[in-house]
């Protein structure tokens, strides 16, 4: 951009310096409390860890924490499937329909609640008792959108003519997908994957609503919404750090491998 | 032709019928339920009803949506404002580190939002973060009340979709030609005309997608105000899911998130609408300047 004055330098940095303080002071904070030996914001009293080992003594929290892997790993593995092979079918197409486009899209733009409140109406009337299997078919529904509009935004440079000319050397068509297709959507492919894990992982309102009467089928998001409401302890924060670091992880290894899906 | 065509179909099938099982189908019944009576016992009476759209404009529940919009629009005109400066100033910073800070603004977004709003409970809360700052200033009073207020609520919303609003904005910002702001101050016009005149119009679209995001997101939110408004605090999604989990009034609860739809999609037809001019008038802003 054009040369700008030493005053609207430094105020654009400071706006930098402040905008990233509000985003990361909350957490920051948090995250140094889970440390803390007295576990209040009061004082810090000593590094310790004992609020971790406090977490891995509670039953509760690791059976939750078992179902969320649960239900993110299987989720994950259906919506990728599914998602990877809707790119593909979608953009074969030269045309396709702005109703089809529409409904690609509305997952992930509906309002949590609706699609909560809708689903908890349909397995109630089909009479299906719900558990962690329906939390599953429900989050593979935003799961898939996102998956398949990572893979599409990397189909979208694809040159299909290859798949032609693999086609007419004598490929099958299985053949055709595993060594041309594949090979060059698999970033994407894995990027998409770890996006819908983490979206799983995080999700609050639809598990909430899905996962019927009683504890067993308690989720992690569930569990520490049912900690907060109750009140703030440290081991809330030493869970949110766990949480933070794993999701955190998961996305900065998708956007390495699919570089600008958060960027540009 | 046709064989790609039923190739792609049946590519595109098993995810299709999930989506029509698992989205289309219950939405439907949804809607459908809104033109049920509810049941004695908190069923639902088959008999058709218009009853519970008409509830939907009783005073006690509008004022809710009132609320509930007014909160949402705070908390998009500070994200707005808040995430453009901080996109312009990512879009100034030297190219290389443009991507980086584009990445570490966006991080917080992809962490949990349950996490993300409790942080503030920590902040906020009587024996808080904010009230031990105050008092290491020499403060002495009562802790001040702000956990539980609409401003926290407001605080919170912000917080959590500040981040969209930078990626949004800074897409158009970074695309921007400085040619343009070197040629609006060569003929004469001050640093705020430039940008009231020139960059802002250019970059209408990223503001209004980033604003469209925060205030649906908003609107219909169910966590942030049951967890930093308090107990008895409501917003539509609050009052949504006591029809469903407390009230069981299934079908004005489907009426209520009926009228939130029909909200999202009034919000997203304005964005078109606002993209469209925007566009129509950055045509005439770069194409048309030589008359």
């Amino acid at each position: 951009m054009a040369e700008r004055s030493p005053a609207t330098r430094r105020t654009l940095w400071l706006v930098l310096t402040l905008v990233f303080a509000f985003l990361y002071i909350p957490i920051a904070v948090l995250v140094a409390l889970s440390f803390n030996e007295g576990g209040l914001p009061t004082a810090w009293s000593g590094f310790s860890l004992k609020w971790y080992a406090s977490l891995a003594g509670n039953s509760s929290i690791l059976s939750a924490g078992l179902n969320t892997l649960i239900v993110a790993l299987v989720s994950t593995a259906i919506a990728t499937l599914l998602g990877t092979l809707l790119a593909i079918g979608v953009e074969m197409r030269r045309q396709y329909g702005k109703g089809l486009e529409a409904l690609i899209f509305a997952p992930m733009i509906i309002p949590d609640i609706v699609l909560a409140i809708a689903l908890l109406s349909f397995f109630s009337m089909i009479n299906l008792t719900m558990g962690l299997h329906t939390i599953i078919l429900a989050h593979v529904v935003f799961n898939l959108a996102f998956v398949c509009s990572v893979v599409r935004a990397r189909l979208k440079s694809f040159d299909w003519s290859i798949v032609e000319a693999s086609a007419d050397l004598g490929a099958s068509a299985i053949t055709t997908f595993r060594r041309v297709t594949l090979p060059v959507i698999l970033p994407a492919v894995v990027a998409g994957a770890l996006l819908a894990f983490t979206l799983s992982v995080d999700e609050f309102i639809i598990a909430f609503f899905t996962a019927g009467a009683g504890r067993a089928s308690t989720t992690l998001p569930m569990q520490i919404y049912a900690m907060i409401r109750f009140g703030i302890t440290p081991e809330i924060n030493a869970l949110a750090t766990i949480v933070m670091a794993v999701s955190i992880t998961a996305l900065t290894l998708s956007q390495r491998l699919n570089r600008g899906m958060i960027g540009q | 032709m046709s064989q790609t065509r039923f190739r792609s179909s049946l590519l595109m099938a098993p995810a299709l019928l999930w989506l029509t099982a698992l989205m289309v189908v219950p939405c439907a019944l949804v809607l459908a339920l809104a033109f049920f009576r509810r049941g004695i016992y908190g069923g639902i009476d088959y008999t058709f009803t218009l009853e519970n759209f008409g509830l939907v404009f009783n005073p006690l529940y509008a004022g809710i949506f009132l609320k509930s919009a007014r909160i949402a629009g705070t908390a998009t005109l500070i994200a707005v404002v808040v995430g453009y400066a901080a996109a312009y100033a990512i879009a100034a910073a030297p190219r290389r580190w443009q991507p980086v800070f584009l990445f570490f603004a966006v991080l917080p977004f992809w962490s949990n939002y349950l996490i993300r709003t409790y942080a503030w409970i920590v902040l906020l809360n009587r024996e808080g973060l904010v009230t031990q700052l105050l008092r290491w200033f020499g403060y002495t009073g009562e802790p001040p009340s702000m956990l539980y207020t609409e401003g926290a609520v407001i605080a919170g919303l912000v917080y959590n979709y500040l981040p969209f609003v930078v990626l949004a904005c800074y897409a158009p910002l970074s695309r921007l030609n400085p040619e343009l702001a070197e040629a609006s101050r060569d003929l004469g016009a001050s640093a705020m005309t430039t940008f009231r005149r020139v960059i802002l119009p250019l970059t209408v679209p990223g503001i209004a997608a980033g604003a469209v995001f925060v205030f649906v997101l908003s609107i219909g939110n169910f966590v942030t105000p049951a967890l930093l408004g308090g107990g008895r605090f409501q917003m539509i999604g609050n009052l949504v899911y006591d029809q469903f989990l407390t009230a069981n009034d299934w079908p004005f609860g489907a009426a209520l998130a009926m009228a939130l739809i029909a909200i999202m999609l009034l919000v997203l037809m304005a964005q078109a609408l606002a993209a469209d001019r925007a566009a129509g008038r950055a045509a005439q802003t770069t194409g048309g300047g030589d008359g």
